[in-house]
């Protein structure tokens, strides 16, 4: 039996097959799902923002939440568990922006897309699928056995990555 | 002493701003109320202080298609105000404006919308107009933008902006009598650090 384990926001896990990752209503989130398939090892991390030190958090701890520090810890886990850095490719989805406004022309579901394209490409990791961008929330589902990605809107669009 | 985090409100700023608003509110009710033709009663307001999954879970859960209404403050007190109209509130306006059957808030179309973000944009000038008859600040609000869709994605925008400065939100929960119908609204109430502080000082409320 394959278990779902939830991936809440500014949070992350990791999985091994047959289980299944799940993230709920990404907005202007971004959803990274990477997988070692050699080594039948997935990861999923939900992150809100860029980056760790632009951000001039002073409240939060929670290093999670931003594409560079969440997914090199993603990728620390992944390898703690067995994955081999250059087996792991990545498949995303998010980034939209849900609100068009005249005034906060800045947008943050754009500079998490490139945030994340940019950390990726750092670590060496190729992005074989993406979903990102427009303006609807997005539903994610990384199976670690198949790989596949499965991207659910509100207005039921369904489609498997 | 200066507040650093929502979290760090007193139940005194929360009386405060449970009452800015039923002000706000009454005025709003006021408003709708010659536009639709039709007596609107309101229950006192209830406020509270949320982070971001309580709120989630509050509005239905992440995946709960709601309508949004985004406005910002950009003067005198900067924020955002964001109102979460759940479906019934949405069918019993488009009911009383239009008098057109709800079926689901991803069906209603461009017309819709633009009757809903009005009404976001009556209550957010009526909740401002209470702000500043009481502190004596200008406030200046955005244009109203609206989006119909997972409760999630939606709430992710004020967590987004203002993940540096606190992961909780104020939650303001209006319910308004509209004919028979008893409907809610929420409203979430994003402030600048800055902006609280100046409000609560320009109200002589100690912090």
């Amino acid at each position: 039996m394959s278990k779902m384990i939830n991936v809440g926001i500014s949070d992350l896990n990791i999985a091994k097959a047959p289980d299944v990752l799940v993230t709920y209503a990404l907005g202007s989130c971004v959803g990274i799902c990477l997988l070692d398939k050699n080594n039948d090892i997935g990861g999923l991390a939900h992150i809100m923002l860029p980056y760790s030190k632009e951000a001039g958090d002073t409240v939060s701890t929670n290093l999670r939440r931003y594409a560079d520090t969440g997914i090199v810890e993603l990728i620390q886990m992944m390898v703690r568990n067995g994955a081999v850095l250059a087996n792991i490719i990545a498949k995303i989805a998010g980034g939209a922006q849900m609100f068009q406004t005249q005034i906060n022309t800045f947008n943050i579901g754009e500079r998490n897309v490139e945030a994340v394209k940019k950390v990726l490409s750092a670590n060496r990791i190729k992005i074989v699928a993406e979903d990102t961008g427009q303006n609807f929330g997005r539903t994610v589902f990384f199976d670690v056995k198949t790989g596949e990605m499965k991207v659910k809107t509100a207005s039921s669009r369904l489609i498997v990555l | 002493m200066t507040l650093n985090n929502i979290g760090d409100l007193n139940s005194m700023h929360v009386d405060v701003l449970t009452e800015l608003g039923n002000i706000g509110t009454g005025n709003a009710v006021t408003s709708l109320a010659t536009l639709v033709g039709k007596e609107i009663s309101i229950n006192v307001p209830r406020v509270r202080i949320l982070d971001f999954n309580e709120s989630v879970q509050f509005i239905g859960g992440a995946e709960n298609i709601v309508t949004g209404v985004l406005i910002r403050l950009i003067e005198g007190i900067e924020g955002m105000i964001l109102y979460i109209f759940e479906d019934k509130f949405v069918a019993t306006v488009l009911k009383t404006f239009f008098g057109k059957e709800f079926k689901s808030a991803l069906e209603i179309n461009e017309m819709d919308k633009s009757a809903l973000n009005e009404i976001g944009n009556i209550m957010a000038g009526a909740y401002a107009r209470a702000l500043s008859s009481m502190t004596g600040l200008k406030i200046t609000l955005s244009t109203p933008s609206i989006c119909v869709d997972m409760a999630g994605a939606i709430l992710s925008v004020p967590a987004i902006e203002f993940a540096s400065i606190g992961d909780k939100v104020l939650f303001i929960e209006d319910s308004f009598g509209i004919g028979n119908d008893m409907v809610n609204s929420n409203m979430i109430l994003v402030p600048e650090l800055d902006s609280l502080n100046l409000l609560f000082k320009k109200l002589g409320v100690g912090i």
